[in-house]
């Protein structure tokens, strides 16, 4: 059920951290958010400007996934992970790491391609 | 602020309705509801109704006037979409109504029609409750979404998953009477513990089924149920609903449900109620670690103490505040937009004392209704109490 379609500031970001260059948003208080946004979500502002994304994360908790959707079905079994980047924290998938990583395991932020569609995915790896 | 009555419940079973379109299911459940209050469709002036994927499973949308028109009310129809909390917005939004005045009687209801989407179908079809760039495209499902709360909750108490089984356990036993129920059989906690994993710590049993099914319940002013000699003795004393970022990742913690917390203390402090005062309660346990959050957001157990409430006896049947008597999302199922009315349905016969599971509570007079969407960005929380008699 993928909608073909490119989502300005999402997409932008993914080519960013494909080229080394990722970014998250952040305003005058320093808190962190995701593309695309208008305001802060934390506090309102709307003086938001692109900071460099931190080159590593630290795992908050993470997931193997048995039963899939559709647009994962020759991916699974695999792990999805929430990494907290200090700012901001970023979802995706974890590769490269034959166990669940566990809360506190370092990782490097990527964009690789998904088994089932070749479409593109936020991947976390070992730092 | 005028009281608000419940005058009539509906529910079809809850399962697998092959085919069923969901006109059909909800036609059967509102006419049920209209049946039970002794109303006639021309008395209703509103119909609030919930539902999620209707457009997914049965390229249906604008389904709020069709289903109107399927039992018969020629009013003003509106839908409710907040994922699972969709009837549990529709129903705070007709007591809202009825407390105005804009209307002195009308049908709230859901439905949803999920199990001919196929497995496969329905998880991509439930995904959309998530954030679609941030959470969706990197693989996240709903169990898994779950999943990553019940892993964070584990760590952060250094708690045992073992004892999510317990709770699997206790609702599919309080189903087994429920004729609704998706599942009227019991389980073990060595069958919930063997099962296949679906996301890692959850497994197969500690997951609500996909369902089809459809509930409504006629509300009216208390004035109305007099006027009319309606048998409510069941009022909706309290109203809350809470909010929280969607996507887990932009949220301060991953095992803490903030938006139930601002639901229970808006609607406790409308019934001039606090937890301790709760009879029974049916939560939103689409996982078994959604009933833990739930009920540590409810103020029934401290963060961090709901995980063993099942497994030390505490809201099983003979508990001190027994949850989920229907058998909860868990074994009654959970067709998403019927959910949040199916669970004032239950409540209202826990509470009349025309239950199945009535026989577990000693003259009862406070149920609560916890319903949330997603993972738990949406919430809502009602406050039911029984009344003796009607006194407009």
């Amino acid at each position: 059920m993928s909608i073909e379609m490119r989502h300005n500031g999402y997409d932008n970001l993914l080519d960013a951290i494909e080229d080394g260059e990722g970014y998250y948003l952040a305003c005058p208080e320093g808190h962190g958010s995701l593309p695309p946004r208008r305001v802060c979500p934390e506090c309102g502002s709307r003086d938001l400007t692109d900071e460099p994304l931190p080159d590593a994360g630290e795992v908050v908790a993470a997931t193997t996934v048995s039963v899939p959707g559709p647009q994962f079905a020759d991916d699974a079994p695999y792990v999805t992970a929430i990494v907290d980047f200090g700012p901001v924290r970023l979802t995706g998938v974890v590769r490269g790491t034959d166990d669940e990583p566990g809360p506190g395991f370092v990782v490097g932020v990527d964009v690789e391609e998904t088994a089932t569609e070749g479409e593109r995915v936020v991947t976390f790896r070992p730092r | 602020m005028a009281n608000v009555r419940i005058a009539g419940t509906g529910m079809t079973a809850f399962g697998e309705h092959a085919g069923r379109t969901g006109r059909d299911l909800f036609a059967e459940a509102g006419i049920d509801a209209l049946e039970d209050a002794q109303l006639d469709p021309d008395d209703i002036e509103e119909l609030y109704y919930g539902n999620f994927m209707g457009e997914l499973a049965e390229h249906q949308g604008h389904q709020a006037p069709l289903f109107a028109e399927a039992v018969g009310i020629d009013a003003p129809a509106t839908r409710f979409e907040a994922a699972c909390a969709s009837g549990g917005t529709a129903v705070r939004a007709a007591v809202q109504a009825v407390r105005n005045g804009e209307a002195d009687a009308v049908l709230v209801g859901g439905t949803e029609r999920m199990t001919d989407m196929g497995t496969a179908g329905a998880t991509d079809g439930l995904s959309i409750a998530a954030d679609d760039l941030y959470e969706i495209k990197a693989g996240m499902t709903f169990p898994g979404a779950y999943a990553l709360m019940a892993s964070a909750y584990l760590d952060a108490y250094d708690a045992d998953a073992d004892d999510l089984a317990h709770i699997a356990v206790k609702n599919h036993d309080n189903a087994v009477v429920n004729e609704k129920a998706h599942f009227q059989s019991a389980i073990t906690v060595e069958d919930a513990l063997e099962a296949p994993r679906v996301a890692s710590p959850l497994g197969l049993y500690d997951a609500c089924p996909i369902s089809d099914g459809a509930a409504a319940v006629v509300l009216t002013s208390e004035s109305f149920a007099a006027d009319h000699d309606l048998d409510a003795p069941v009022t909706v004393t309290g109203t809350g609903q809470g909010t929280d970022n969607l996507a887990l990742q932009d949220r301060e913690s991953l095992y803490r449900t903030p938006a139930a917390e601002t639901a229970a203390e808006t609607a406790y402090a409308e019934a001039g109620i606090t937890a301790e005062d709760v009879d029974c309660a049916e939560v939103h346990d689409c996982f078994t670690i959604a009933e833990v959050l739930a009920t540590e957001s409810l103020g029934f157990f401290e963060p961090g103490e709901g995980l063993t409430a099942a497994k030390d006896g505490k809201t099983t049947r003979d508990g001190s505040i027994p949850v989920n008597l229907s058998g909860g999302l868990k074994a009654k199922g959970h067709p998403v937009g019927a959910t949040g009315v199916a669970q004032i349905a239950e409540l209202t016969k826990l509470l009349a004392g025309t239950h199945a599971r009535s026989d577990a509570l000693d003259d009862p007079s406070v149920g609560i209704a916890h319903n949330a969407g997603g993972t738990v960005a949406t919430a809502t929380v009602h406050v039911l109490e029984r009344t003796t008699e009607v006194d407009a």
